[in-house]
């Protein structure tokens, strides 16, 4: 493996958490998540955007200490709040999931218990981390469950997670999520099975959340609309490698890596000339044919031989590198076409 | 009803009787109430609408894999509805239909070439065995696949991959109009403009028709010359693509395309969020049925229907009372442009002539 770069992405001094070289392996097959830096402050939204199989979902897996089956091994530094966090032993991690750390998932309904009571779900969350009564566990849950903008509170309380609509019961994953106001809120997919009209109240009410109470967010999604309406911060994953990472302007105004370009260029537009779509070629290689050097390599248009060894992600403008040996582009292939 | 078009929709209605509490009959669920279109030879038809709207069930109704509960489909100006034994077989040929899941509707214990030799075997019985094969290698090169593939099974495939099966299997038969439920929306987005474009290419390839149903609207836009809008069963708008996204009229569709998030930073979005979620198609409101929605609705939604109508003339009908007073009150604003100068930009067009280049000596395959 080639030597990463020890600084890490964003400012390190207020980083609420940071997660430093991770590495991710199933069973003997080859790494899946090699050599990841994150880190995010109070505040900020990191979005970690990528396609199915760029490990977008492991990560954050990883990092919650939700990823402890036989045979995975996890490497990695990880700090959260000064405290450091052995990602090695996902159950360490148990004390602060569901307490300082909280995720949502895209699935609510596979996530929710269907035998209880929404408001028997929320109030255990508070019981499991708070030494309060029985009566305060159901005072808070309804209260949280007011500020997610559930009507009639009360009565949904008492219902089952059948009989809410799906905007409905992911509403009731983020306030069982925020009942115990956590710093961190890892956020995977959590609109993507959601209309558009939905996902857009869900949207805003994540970030109405976040202002007031200073959270920090990691939000991970396929969807860069999505990511260009509530991030500060993009790291874009490519086959468990971070491709590129700056701030969402960086990233969507000045695209370095193929990929993003690639990305950018396959989403149909509202508006303008409706031209042919850009298209990134063939699709993500699986685990056992990963090529050697740049991952994407093997899809790219641009690759030339010198692909074959893995590039550093590069700073290429304050707080914004790039995983390409030929980043910007235009320098080695401006003319050429 | 011209020569131009090739299927027709008239009252089309379908009701599901849900099982219900014993003793007890369970009011209908209204799928699809009252809708009529006329999709035009040669178009690419889109229906677009949120979960619950009916799109697929019109879509399944259209091609008769389903029977309606009133209401009638002409194709080439015959009713579908009583066709039986051979007039059947032909409509079954003419009009195909592809799924959006290519990871359930596809046999997983049947080859590739088994996939899409058996509608050709259906259509075309007096095909060789030769001719058969030849066939099917010619429609996978048609979807970017290699005839190679033809002994390989749907596991070994990705899902751009098997969608690109889906496609052939749907095209063996030669079809004249296709239906396409979600066609893409499964598929990750770089594999998705792979698709879309592939569509593009076999409707101009082989002068085929067809109809779109999708939730995505920017691959809608990207994709039809006309679009129809659904909201809880009924048609609110219908239009031309480029006209529907620069002046929608009906407050649904309004709410639908500032919702979309564009890929754009620092972007406000237009304030046209609605509130709530769609009505139980079982209990749909009466009046207009999105007033319970819409913050434009008045006393007279509440309990007038507004029917689809082109009062404008412009074969741009909406099923809205106030749509024109809405609109001159408040003029939709589209979405911010796309920056059509900056690096990224500039970036995106070096990427897609160097694919182009890549592409270019040898036709490339979807691996």
């Amino acid at each position: 493996m080639t030597p990463h770069p020890t600084n890490v992405t964003g400012t390190p001094a207020e980083a609420l958490l940071k997660v430093r070289d991770l590495r991710i392996t199933f069973g003997n097959s080859a790494e899946v998540i090699s050599g990841v830096d994150l880190a995010v402050t109070p505040g900020e939204t990191l979005a970690i955007v990528g396609e199915s199989g760029s490990g977008k979902s492991v990560t954050s897996l990883a990092v919650m200490g939700l990823l402890g089956a036989k045979g995975v091994r996890i490497e990695g530094a990880a700090e959260f709040d000064g405290q450091r966090l052995n990602l090695a032993h996902p159950d360490s991690l148990t004390g602060l999931r569901g307490d300082r750390m909280a995720m949502i998932f895209q699935e609510p309904m596979t996530s929710l218990n269907p035998a209880f009571r929404i408001g028997d779900q929320i109030a255990e969350a508070v019981r499991c981390h708070r030494d309060v009564t029985e009566a305060e566990a159901r005072a808070r849950a309804l209260d949280i469950m007011r500020k997610v903008g559930i009507s009639a509170p009360e009565r949904r309380m008492r219902q089952y997670p059948h009989e809410l609509s799906g905007g409905m019961r992911q509403r009731v994953m983020i306030a069982m999520a925020l009942v115990n106001e956590p710093a961190l809120l890892i956020a995977d997919e959590p609109t993507t099975a959601l209309d558009v009209t939905i996902q857009a109240q869900i949207l805003d009410l994540i970030s109405q959340l976040q202002r007031d109470r200073g959270m920090a967010v990691v939000f991970i999604t396929h969807d860069l609309g999505v990511v260009a309406q509530v991030a500060h911060r993009v790291a874009v994953m490519y086959a468990g490698r971070i491709a590129e990472t700056g701030t969402v302007e960086q990233v969507f105004n000045d695209p370095q890596h193929p990929y993003t370009i690639g990305l950018l260029g396959s989403i149909p537009s509202l508006t303008g000339p409706r031209t042919r779509l850009a298209t990134v070629p063939g699709s993500v290689p699986s685990p056992a044919e990963m090529p050697k050097g740049c991952r994407f390599s093997t899809r790219c248009p641009f690759a030339q031989p010198k692909c074959a060894e893995q590039p550093r992600l590069r700073e290429l403008a304050a707080g914004h590198r790039a995983a390409c040996h030929y980043a910007p582009l235009e320098l080695s292939f401006g003319t050429a076409a | 009803m011209s020569d131009d078009t090739i299927l027709s929709a008239r009252g089309l209605t379908r009701h599901f009787q849900g099982a219900g509490a014993p003793f007890r009959k369970p009011p209908p669920v209204r799928a699809v109430d009252g809708v009529s279109l006329d999709i035009r030879r040669g178009e690419t038809f889109a229906i677009v609408g949120e979960s619950g709207s009916g799109k697929s069930t019109l879509a399944r109704l259209l091609a008769r894999l389903l029977e309606p509960t009133a209401g009638s489909v002409a194709f080439e100006g015959r009713e579908i509805a009583g066709l039986s034994g051979k007039a059947l077989k032909e409509l079954r040929r003419d009009v195909q239909f592809i799924f959006q899941d290519p990871f359930s509707s596809l046999n997983p214990r049947a080859s590739v070439g088994t996939l899409i030799g058996e509608p050709l075997e259906t259509h075309f019985p007096q095909m060789s065995a030769a001719e058969r094969r030849d066939r099917v290698a010619e429609l996978l090169t048609q979807v970017g696949l290699r005839p190679e593939h033809m002994g390989r099974y749907p596991h070994e495939f990705s899902g751009g991959q098997r969608q690109r099966i889906g496609i052939a299997r749907a095209l063996a038969s030669r079809p004249t109009l296709v239906i396409g439920d979600e066609p893409v929306s499964a598929l990750d987005v770089s594999v998705q403009a792979q698709v879309v474009n592939l569509l593009a290419d076999l409707r101009e390839a082989l002068g085929l028709t067809l109809i779109v149903i999708a939730h995505d609207l920017a691959v809608i836009r990207h994709m039809s010359n006309r679009v129809a809008v659904m909201y809880l069963g009924t048609l609110v708008e219908l239009g031309d693509t480029d006209e529907i996204f620069a002046t929608p009229r009906h407050p649904y569709t309004r709410a639908l395309l500032a919702a979309i998030p564009e890929p754009v930073p620092g972007l406000d979005r237009p304030a046209e969020a609605i509130g709530g979620e769609i009505p139980s198609p079982a209990a749909p409101p009466p009046g207009c049925r999105f007033h319970t929605r819409c913050p434009y609705a008045r006393e007279r939604c509440r309990i007038d229907v507004p029917e689809l109508l082109d009062d404008a003339g412009d074969g741009h009908p909406v099923a809205c009372h106030f749509w024109r007073e809405i609109a001159a009150e408040n003029p939709f604003a589209p979405p911010a442009h796309r920056d059509e100068d900056g690096p990224a930009a500039a970036r995106i067009a070096l990427y897609r002539r160097a694919v182009a280049q890549a592409e270019s000596p040898t036709p490339t395959t979807g691996k």
